[in-house]
């Protein structure tokens, strides 16, 4: 089976995008995932219904918004354009900010997960051991919660290499710049070409298999303080 | 000002902790009281992990708390040892000894060796926390609170979660800390036998208010109701064991209070121990008993008198030297010997317990 140059290019783009996204995510929806899972603040609700907003919404819903809002004439749009930045709307980076949003619950979800599974103790032991807030999260929080860092960026990038309405409505379809794997079968589904399609799906349904065969042949038991 | 000085009120719902105590500045301080007192808030409010909306906190004149300031957690150098061991388990032994020792800006006054070397970790450095036993666990997470140099050592309940033969195991652990260091250690404990032998300093707790406050002896000869922190009324007296008797198999014990004579244990002479003398063991005399079974007779001073549980029974405090202990009579002994306070009596000890 050999996939053609073109199919391969939006593999790679792909990549690129489910790579990228994940990285960005890492440093956003780390602290999203910690306030959540230890403030006790009113706005916990609400930022966490927003947070999972992407999960229920359908993508053409949150693409449409987006496209509205990176627009000339939307809120993002003007900004770019103020800043002399060309509009986000078809383009790679208006992509990736639409994934950001799209993947984020993939990412702050197991996180959250796995902070509230910590409990306060090991924070408490580390405080009485002189380790300040942020020294305790580098190296206590993050080395007990490492299982579900690794939940979180398999889910992200699997996730977002799996997006389809939202990279339609913002990213269009144009090879090499936006037009992703997904949108590639799309295509070749429209253009009756299905032998092309079905190497390229099966591509991607090894990929899924395999990224949820890890995830889920994980060791169920996260470390906990020994009692 | 030496010492700990320590003054909280928290409220909290269906709870509050209001204490004023001023605790001595070297020795253990045993906290005890029944659970849900506050034992553990006190502990908490120490180590700045619970915020009391009041309150004053300074060791040695250096201030944690007061009106104005209020030190977090990581700043005060303390040591804290949880109920239950609470070791990292991403780390090994030593990983988790030298946690807080890295981080630790004291000059170190116990050396991370010393730590190991009074606990006995020796072996068992490179291991994971998963492969230790219980005790095992607990001993590492004092030779870790231990590691970081603390000005105060706060224990909570450090044996409450361990069966008995681990108890066992750790406490001779806890009595060599107790010899040899020099911090001031606050002991929080419901066991009344784990305060008699490591507090030198007894604090009584309940329902969050401190019902007494002073040396062990002193608060655990205490005639006020309700709450006496023993099963069996009883007084603990520091002796050394000063003679063998091998035709008898006997030792002699001196204390403050005099000498006792009690049966041999294998204990060296010079060797300091803590002896434990129940209020139902001591019988008092207006004169030398003369010819008796009971053969430690000792000169003392009724101090005061109190009741017992059963109607017919009275507690009398007896000081021997300076020393209290407790003595149970019946009613109608206390009336035909017209026992009152300032009296001399010949205080005869029946048996006194070696708390080895």
């Amino acid at each position: 089976m050999t996939l053609a140059a073109e199919d391969l290019r939006a593999l790679w783009l792909t990549a690129r995008l489910a790579g990228l996204v994940t990285l960005i995510l890492f440093a956003l929806g780390t602290p999203v995932a910690w306030w959540l899972a230890r403030t006790r603040s009113w706005w916990r609700g609400p930022v966490g219904a927003v947070v999972a907003l992407p999960l229920v919404l359908p993508p053409s819903v949150l693409g449409f918004y987006l496209l509205v809002a990176m627009g000339p004439e939307g809120p993002v749009g003007r900004i770019t354009g103020a800043l002399g930045i060309a509009p986000l709307a078809f383009t790679f980076r208006g992509l990736v900010v639409a994934s950001v949003l799209y993947s984020l619950p993939f990412m702050v979800q197991p996180l959250q997960a796995a902070f509230e599974a910590l409990g306060e103790r090991p924070l408490e032991v580390a405080a009485t051991l002189r380790a300040s807030p942020l020294d305790a999260f580098f190296s206590v929080a993050v080395p007990l919660a490492l299982p579900g860092f690794v939940t979180a960026a398999i889910l992200t990038f699997a996730h977002t290499v799996g997006e389809f309405g939202v990279v339609l409505m913002i990213g269009g379809n144009l090879p090499g710049v936006t037009r992703v794997a997904s949108v590639q079968i799309y295509d070749h589904v429209e253009a009756l070409a299905y032998a092309d399609a079905h190497r390229l799906a099966a591509v991607l349904l090894t990929f899924s298999f395999l990224v949820l065969l890890a995830v889920y042949s994980r060791r169920r038991r996260p470390w906990r303080l020994s009692a | 000002m030496s010492g700990v000085r320590a003054r909280f009120r928290l409220d909290r719902p269906g709870f509050s902790l209001d204490v004023d105590l001023e605790l001595p500045g070297r020795g253990v301080t045993g906290v005890f009281g029944p659970s849900g007192c506050g034992k553990t808030s006190l502990l908490r409010c120490v180590a700045g992990l619970e915020r009391a909306s009041r309150g004053h906190l300074s060791i040695d004149g250096e201030v944690w708390q007061d009106e104005r300031s209020w030190l977090p957690t990581h700043r005060r150098p303390l040591g804290y040892v949880f109920q239950e061991p609470s070791l990292f388990p991403h780390l090994t032994v030593a990983g988790n000894l030298r946690f807080g020792e890295r981080r630790s800006k004291a000059l170190p006054r116990v050396l991370l060796a010393r730590a190991i070397e009074l606990l006995g970790l020796g072996p068992l450095l490179e291991r994971r926390p998963e492969s230790l036993s219980g005790g095992e666990k607990q001993r590492v997470a004092i030779a870790r609170a231990l590691a970081t140099s603390p000005r105060l050592l706060l224990m909570d309940e450090p044996l409450a979660a361990l069966d008995l033969p681990r108890r066992r195991e750790i406490l001779p652990y806890l009595e060599r800390l107790h010899d040899e260091l020099e911090m001031p250690v606050l002991y929080v404990s419901h066991a009344p036998d784990e305060v008699a032998r490591l507090a030198d300093h007894l604090v009584v707790l309940e329902r969050g208010r401190a019902l007494a406050s002073g040396p062990l002896a002193e608060t655990l000869t205490r005639l006020e109701p309700p709450l006496r922190p023993a099963e069996e009324p009883g007084s603990v007296v520091e002796a050394t064991v000063a003679e063998f008797d091998p035709e008898w198999r006997l030792v002699r014990l001196d204390w403050s209070g005099g000498s006792l004579w009690t049966v041999d244990q294998g204990l060296p002479i010079g060797r300091r121990v803590r002896v434990r003398i129940l209020a139902r063991d001591v019988s008092l005399a207006r004169d030398h008993p003369g010819r008796s079974s009971i053969q430690n007779v000792l000169p003392g001073r009724v101090d005061a008198l109190g009741d017992d549980e059963h109607p017919g029974s009275a507690l009398v405090r007896v000081r021997l030297g300076g020393a209290p202990i407790l003595a149970r009579l019946t009613r109608r002994a206390v009336a035909t010997l017209a026992l009152a306070p300032g009296d001399e009596v010949w205080v005869q000890v029946k048996s006194a317990a070696l708390m080895e």
